[in-house]
């Protein structure tokens, strides 16, 4: 008896301090984040825009794509609610307009602050084929796609462009190629590039659930933060960076990229 | 008088419970058996309960391993370079020989005894044998194709749709589906019928070489390779230097320095089919490989222990340990995997 009174006891504690507590789970509305993709003050353009990075060295982007997922809001009470994992996952590409707007139900609520990762998070990157589909089926190819068959694992980020600077390769094209991904490994521990980003939407804007209204958490992605930040990247020095160490420092580096600019409600 | 036509009587009807057994038999071998585990195998790593393997999934399975509609211009399946009579290597090549005549940079590995695999390729790189095939299809020297690709062609193909309803309940062609149907026909690839298995079984016995072969094996080659699957699965550099290419081997996967030019260390079953050897295929006898262990082992920082033991090089072996050692590997070739109907790309 005893026991069970310790024991109750304790599972009330873990259920306060955990604040997994819906704020309203009766009602639920939707919430729309959109990942806007600029490069410093100019909004990027694939293929025509031309951006120069802090290390000076100018070049275009042919191609943007990320993944993000696990999704959480949290309101000013701290009470957090998470998104259903089998539905939290989301590929943003820049030549596709509508991935940039990814949209999620919650209860209703005022949230103050907004959580999510770049990238897909070890358990589902290990997980059976069958809990892989929609964007996480990993049938596209190897120049489009965001997994890597021989390496079993999904890129996380995926940025090509040209640059001059950029030597010269085997198809006569100066051009880069960041490829970044790594869950930390199957069966060896390797790098990990699993990123979660958590956004203050107190300065910018709260987001304002309430039924049949879609409120926008509009963010910035500033691509130009993927060269500097912690680590200076250079495009001369590194133009292909895929699976290698040096991959981490892009990661931490475009960890800093998103910046809330304003709440539409 | 009375007993002969009892004994008579008696023959008859041994006859015909005979003939009732012998028909038995006959319905037996061509019902399909499904999964079964070998008495002497440990249990698989494969998750047979997330996939149930059914005859309807095998053929299924085996009619997409032998589709040659899984690469770019449906001229390569993967018994192209898995061939049934090599025991599922690429006879004769070093390294594969995929799309439009390009070469790979390794040797095409054997595809049996998978369920027990812990990794897959020669550096380990995939880890689910349900992702395996993702590997070769989209490798633009192997098949040159997009998982994506193949499910449009096989839903636009008459037969698919109706054997993929058969295996799974319905039309419906699906990455997860066609994984799931070729790892069934590749789980049930088990070689396990080699001399030394019934040996080991007490239904045959070793000749004296092979026993002499046998001894010496477990003194120095069982500690990398231990029976019954003769590989422990882990990745290793075996001291045969850096290949023309380079190839790092298992440092590709893990970025970790500690495993630079190690590679995954092969099964010895059935190597009497699947000549050559090694990673990149540059032993085309077994000769060759024994010699590479008595005297051309490379010392380099990741040379696995086990072949530098008191500042020695190697695995010492005279011309008589040699020829036992070769005998008793002859044990572990399994002509009737390699010769068995249900796997062959003619069964369909």
């Amino acid at each position: 008896m005893k026991y069970a009174i310790i024991v109750l006891a304790l599972f009330t504690l873990t259920a306060c301090s955990k604040d997994e507590v819906a704020p309203d789970s009766t009602k639920t509305g939707t919430l729309s984040i959109q990942f806007d993709n600029i490069a410093g003050d100019r909004n990027l353009q694939l293929g025509t825009g031309v951006y120069t990075n802090a290390a000076g060295e100018t070049f275009s982007v042919d191609m943007l794509k990320y993944f993000i997922s696990n999704i959480s809001v949290k309101n000013s009470q701290g009470q957090t609610y998470t998104v259903p994992q089998d539905s939290c996952y989301f590929l943003v590409s820049e030549e596709d307009g509508s991935s940039q707007f990814v949209k999620v139900h919650v209860p209703e609520g005022e949230y103050t602050s907004l959580s999510f990762i770049v990238g897909v998070d070890s358990l589902r990157s290990t997980m059976d084929i069958s809990k892989r589909t929609g964007v996480l089926d990993p049938s596209a190819g190897m120049d489009e796609g965001m997994y890597w068959g021989w390496n079993s694992g999904y890129i996380f980020f995926k940025m090509e462009g040209t640059s001059n600077v950029v030597p010269i390769d085997a198809s006569g094209q100066h051009k880069f190629r960041y490829h970044i991904g790594g869950f930390g490994g199957y069966n060896a521990v390797t790098f990990n590039n699993i990123k979660t980003i958590t956004i203050d939407l107190t300065t910018a804007g709260i987001a304002k659930v309430v039924d049949g209204r879609i409120p926008n958490i509009h963010l910035m992605a500033d691509i130009l933060k993927a060269f500097t930040g912690t680590t200076n990247i250079s495009l001369a020095e590194w133009s292909t960076i895929m699976v290698s160490d040096y991959s981490v420092n892009v990661a931490n580096n475009y960890q800093k990229m998103f910046i809330h600019d304003h709440t539409e409600n | 008088m009375t007993i002969l036509k009892t004994s008579k009587k008696l023959k008859v009807i041994l006859g015909f419970i005979l003939f009732l057994v012998a028909c038995k038999k006959a319905t037996e071998v061509t019902a399909f058996i499904g999964f079964q585990q070998p008495a002497s195998f440990p249990a698989p790593v494969y998750n047979l309960a997330g996939n149930n393997i059914t005859e309807d999934g095998f053929i299924l399975g085996r009619k997409l391993f032998y589709d040659a509609r899984l690469s770019r211009n449906n001229t390569i399946s993967c018994g192209f370079c898995h061939l049934q009579t090599s025991a599922f290597t690429h006879h004769g090549h070093d390294v594969s020989h995929g799309i439009d005549d390009r070469l790979g940079k390794r040797n095409a590995p054997p595809i049996m005894n998978l369920a027990w695999n812990t990794s897959f390729m020669w550096d380990g790189g995939v880890f689910d044998l349900d992702l395996q095939p993702i590997a070769p299809i989209t490798n633009e020297v192997e098949m040159d194709e997009t998982v994506e690709n193949v499910m449009v062609k096989l839903r636009a193909t008459s037969e698919y749709p109706a054997l993929f309803k058969k295996a799974f309940g319905s039309e419906e062609i699906t990455t997860a589906r066609f994984m799931k149907a070729m790892s069934q026909f590749m789980v049930m690839l088990v070689s396990n019928q080699a001399k030394f298995d019934s040996v080991q079984a007490g239904l045959k016995t070793f000749s004296a070489d092979e026993q002499k072969g046998y001894t010496l094996f477990q003194a120095k080659c069982s500690s990398c390779h231990p029976a019954p699957l003769f590989t422990d699965y882990s990745f290793r550099n075996n001291g045969i230097g850096i290949g023309p290419n380079n190839d790092m081997g298992r440092y590709d996967v893990t970025v970790n320095a500690n495993d630079a030019y190690k590679f995954k260390v092969p099964s010895l079953r059935n190597l009497a089919y699947s000549a050559p050897y090694m990673h990149d295929g540059r032993f085309y006898t077994l000769s060759g490989v024994l010699d590479h262990y008595n005297s051309e082992v490379k010392d380099m920082t990741t040379l696995d222990p086990l072949l530098k033991q008191n500042g020695v090089l190697g695995i010492p072996l005279n011309a008589d340990e040699k020829t036992y050692l070769l005998a008793f590997l002859n044990t572990l070739n399994d002509k009737t995997f390699i010769t068995d109907k249900r796997f062959s790309e003619e069964s369909q």
